[in-house]
Formats: structure tokens, C-alpha cells, sequence
């Protein structure tokens, strides 16, 4: 359950006022708006990466407003997958686990049976560099999942992807929330991701969230929609 | 910001324009013609110079830099003081480089600008103020304990100033490099703020160090002014290379400054030869 109560972010000029949004435990909520309102922040507010100005926030019914972004029990797999370029694959799966000082053993399992997961056993040695980019998320996503977070945060994880890649990911993603029970908040752009995967669909317009109907929005672009999603690359 | 993960290296983002490249065409020869003489007097100039050196320098002297005791000392000296500063001012930087490109804090810019004080000041400008700075109470306090002026860790501290701020800008350019997406994705997966520096975003920055270090040794190698003006040129003291350049020159010897001069420049090349090895070894690490 993530429940954001009346929270206020101050980022410079840019501002998000008394925002309140509820996704329940086990959901899969996409996130949608235009580039700039204001999606990666909320997202970043949840991982604790943001000081609020005012409001709470509660994880599964634990308040953790003033937690650090480690004891919030939330894994992040940003756009560029911003993996860890002196550390092999099998580092990146491992190492919430090495930074929690769990045992060696147990760290060695957790990273193949990830690694089996996400079918990247036969990158375990590999760096980041050279990587395709649905590999790179692949690992970005068994990263974020090593330490069994209950809430996974994904923004705009898959736009670097070609089609078919694309389409594996999203089987992917459905598998994982499917598989983990995780709750999921999902920042994305593409209208094809949000109808394959969301529930909710949440959009952020004028700084205020709107919970949507999948309906509303088409596969293609859509005069009607665009005045609420934008079909483009958010950099935030 | 870069998609696909992480961060280029400069050998891989020249790799990567090479990709985009114009063809050269026929009708634009005349154009990249008038560039490259242009270019080239550049070049020569500087092929010039070295060739000169090597030209005019008599071997048997370069020989005696090296068995006559008072060169000896300057050249040894030079290797060790320069060492010194390279790794001081590289221990200084990153810290300093982080801070600049990590925390946002109040009177940042002004920091920022006196960070290239010591670059744009001139250099004996920088050795007058530290012999100034150490005539202030503090300054002679710390002299009770330890002596600067005209001493070996004055001739490092001199170097030191200067050699600083070139490390701490190139520092400054690698932890700008660095995706802060990393950095936030270890502080989510349990590190405190110290952890992911220590684990994620150091081991990132080291491929900034060789570079880094490689500036500071050529400007402390090459430092005059601040050495001249702080630690003086007293001989088996605190001379340095460009020290017996300079006093050679003085007495009319400019065969003994040549030998000094090429000792100097072969050094330099091969430190940089190494540093570049050590740079690659590291970038595969």
C-alpha cells in the first residue's frame, strides 16, 4: 500500500501542492502526465529521495515520512537502468543483500535464483557496459528486488527499448508482480504499457492525481487524451 | 543524460562521434586544407621545441645531471616533491569535487569561484601570498612547528596550490559524469550516504583519478613562481628541476640548462606513458 496524504514538495520553482494518492497493497498503478508535472518526484518522494514540505507518507500502513530510503522497504529501477559500471552482474543482484551484511551463502542463492528468475544466468560475470538494453533492465529490476522490497518503483524503465524487447519486458514485469505480489508504481509515457499492465491508471495533471479508466486511453494517440498524456520523452 | 546505463569514457564517446562523421569530400578539401595549416603551425611549434632540445642538448652533460651531486639532488627532488603534491592534491580533490557536484548548499557559486583562484592567479602572485600568509600569527605559529619558508614542505605546499585546483577540476568533471541515479538506486537498496560513496560512486570516480593525478604531477614538475617566491633556490635545499633551469641560465650556462631541460622532458613523458597504463589497467578493473 503506498498512501501519499496531503504531501507538498517544494524543488525550486517548481512545486507539487497537497497531493493525496492511495494505491493499494498488490496493485500495479501506472503513472501517466505530461513531461515536467511532476511523476518522477512523487515517485522519488515514496523512495525517500525528496523531502517533503508538508504530508505523510505511509508504506503498507508504516509511516515513513522521516525513514531513509533504505529502511522503506522500496526497490527503484530508473530509466537508464543507472547500473553500477565497476560491478559485475552478479554484484548488482547481491548487493542490497552485501550492504545488509547478510550471509555469504545466502547472498550467493538469492543471486541464482535471481538470476534464473530474470534469465540473465549466463550474464552473472558480465559489466553493464556491452549490455543490450532489455539485459540492462533485466538487471536493474533483479537489483531492485534482491532484497524481496514491497514495493517496487519502475520510472519510464523501458523507453530506450526496442519493440520486441519491449514486449518480452512487459511479460516480465507482469510476471514479477505476478510472481512476488509486490506493489507496483510505474511511471511511463507509452499508452501500450499503461493498457498492458496498469491497474490503476493514475494521472498527474495540473498537480493533482486523477485516477483514469483504461479506456480513456487509446493504443494510438488521441486528441482527446493528449490534452492529459504526452507521447514523449520525460527527462525528469 | 546518457540512456543505456552509466556513462561513457572519453575513448567511448570519441568512438562513438567518429560513427557520425562527415565523409571528406572532394569539394571540401580546400576548406579542411586551410584548417589543418592552420592547425599545424600549431603542431610545429610544438614538435619545435622538443626537437630543438634534443638538438642542441650535449650528452655528456645530461650524464653529469645525473652523477654530479647538486643536480642530482634537484632531480631527485623533483620526483619525490612532485609525488608528494600528486597525491595530496588528488586526496584533497575528490572530496572537494564531490562536495561541488554532490550537495547543493549556500554560496556554492562563490566557492566555485575562488576553486580557480589558484588557476587564474598568477603564479608568483600565489608564492608571494603564501610567504605573506606565513608572516601572519597563525602562519608563524605553524612555522614554530614546522617550517615552510625556504623549506622542503614550503617547495610542496607551493606546488601544491596550483597542482590542486587543476586535479579538483578534473575530479569535478568525473563526478559530474557520473549518473546520480546510481548513487540514489544504492541509497534505496540500504546504503547511508557514506556507503554509496564508498561503494558505488568512488569505485566510478577512479577512472578520474589517473587523469586527475596526471595534471597535478605536470604542473608541480613544471611549478616556478610560487617555488621561486616561497622556497626559494637555494642549492641542495630546496632546488628543483626548473630551479637549475633557471640558475643556469642566470651564470650564462645554457648547455647544463638544455641537459636539465631534456632530463625534465623525458621524465614527464614517461610518467605520462605510465599514468596513461595505470589509467587503462583501471578503467578494466
Amino acid at each position: 500500500m503506498i498512501d501519499f496524504k496531503d504531501i507538498t514538495i517544494q524543488l525550486g520553482a517548481f512545486s507539487l501542492q497537497h497531493v493525496t494518492l492511495h494505491i493499494p497493497t498488490g496493485a500495479y498503478a501506472v503513472l501517466m502526465g505530461r513531461t515536467g508535472c511532476g511523476k518522477t518526484t512523487l515517485l522519488e518522494a515514496a523512495c525517500g529521495l525528496r523531502p517533503l514540505t508538508a504530508g505523510r507518507i505511509r508504506l503498507m500502513g508504516r509511516d515513513v515520512t522521516n525513514l531513509p530510503p533504505g529502511q522503506r522497504g522500496v526497490g527503484l529501477v530508473p530509466q537508464d537502468g543507472a547500473l553500477f559500471t565497476t560491478m559485475s552482474v552478479a554484484d548488482h543482484l547481491g548487493f542490497a543483500l552485501r550492504v545488509r551484511k547478510r550471509p555469504r551463502k545466502l547472498i550467493r542463492d538469492r543471486v541464482a535464483e535471481l538470476a534464473d528468475w530474470l534469465g540473465i544466468t549466463y550474464l552473472l560475470k558480465r559489466r553493464p557496459q556491452g549490455l543490450s538494453g532489455g539485459e540492462r533492465q533485466r538487471v536493474a529490476i533483479g537489483r531492485a528486488m534482491a532484497a524481496h522490497p514491497d514495493i517496487l518503483c519502475l520510472d519510464e524503465p523501458f523507453s530506450a527499448l526496442d519493440e520486441e524487447t519491449h514486449a518480452d519486458m512487459l511479460d516480465l514485469l507482469r510476471r514479477v508482480h505476478r510472481e512476488t505480489g509486490v506493489t507496483v508504481m510505474h511511471i511511463t509515457h507509452n499508452r501500450r504499457e499503461a493498457r498492458a499492465l496498469a491497474n490503476p491508471l493514475i494521472v498527474l495533471r495540473d498537480g493533482q492525481v486523477v485516477e483514469r479508466d483504461l479506456d480513456s486511453i487509446g493504443a494510438t494517440p488521441d486528441p482527446a487524451t493528449d490534452e492529459v498524456i504526452e507521447d514523449n520523452g520525460d527527462v525528469n | 543524460m546518457s540512456v543505456g546505463g552509466g556513462q561513457r569514457t572519453a575513448a567511448e564517446q570519441e568512438e562513438r562521434n567518429a560513427m557520425h562523421l562527415l565523409p571528406v569530400r572532394r569539394a571540401d578539401v580546400p576548406f579542411l586544407l586551410a584548417l589543418a595549416l592552420i592547425a599545424s603551425i600549431y603542431i610545429i611549434l610544438i614538435i619545435g621545441i622538443l626537437a630543438a632540445k634534443v638538438f642542441y642538448v650535449e650528452l655528456p652533460l645530461v650524464g653529469e645531471v645525473f652523477t654530479n651531486p647538486g643536480y642530482r639532488y634537484a632531480v631527485i627532488l623533483s620526483l619525490l616533491s612532485c609525488s608528494v603534491t600528486t597525491v595530496l592534491s588528488v586526496w584533497i580533490a575528490v572530496p572537494t569535487a564531490y562536495i561541488m557536484t554532490r550537495v547543493s548548499f549556500f554560496g556554492k557559486r562563490l566557492v566555485d569561484a575562488i576553486l580557480d583562484i589558484p588557476i587564474v592567479l598568477p603564479p608568483l602572485v600565489i608564492g608571494l601570498g603564501l610567504l605573506m600568509l606565513f608572516q601572519t600569527p597563525p602562519g608563524a605559529w605553524i612555522q614554530q612547528h614546522v617550517r615552510f619558508t625556504y623549506a622542503i614542505p614550503g617547495l610542496i605546499l607551493a606546488q601544491f596550490m596550483v597542482a590542486c585546483a587543476f586535479a579538483t577540476r578534473t575530479m569535478m568533471a568525473t563526478f559530474t559524469e557520473i549518473n546520480p541515479r546510481q548513487e540514489q538506486v544504492a541509497v534505496t537498496l540500504g546504503c547511508s550516504r557514506s556507503q554509496a560513496f564508498w561503494l558505488v560512486v568512488l569505485p566510478e570516480a577512479r577512472r578520474g583519478m589517473i587523469p586527475a593525478a596526471t595534471i597535478a604531477w605536470a604542473r608541480a614538475m613544471g611549478e616556478f613562481g610560487p617555488v621561486l617566491v616561497f622556497a626559494g633556490t637555494t642549492r641542495m635545499r630546496t632546488e628543483v628541476m626548473p630551479t637549475t633551469i633557471f640558475l643556469e641560465l642566470q651564470v650564462g650556462n645554457l648547455g647544463m640548462a638544455t641537459a636539465v631541460a631534456v632530463v625534465m622532458l623525458v621524465t614527464s613523458l614517461v610518467v605520462l606513458v605510465l599514468m596513461r597504463i595505470a589509467g587503462r589497467g583501471m578503467r578494466m578493473m
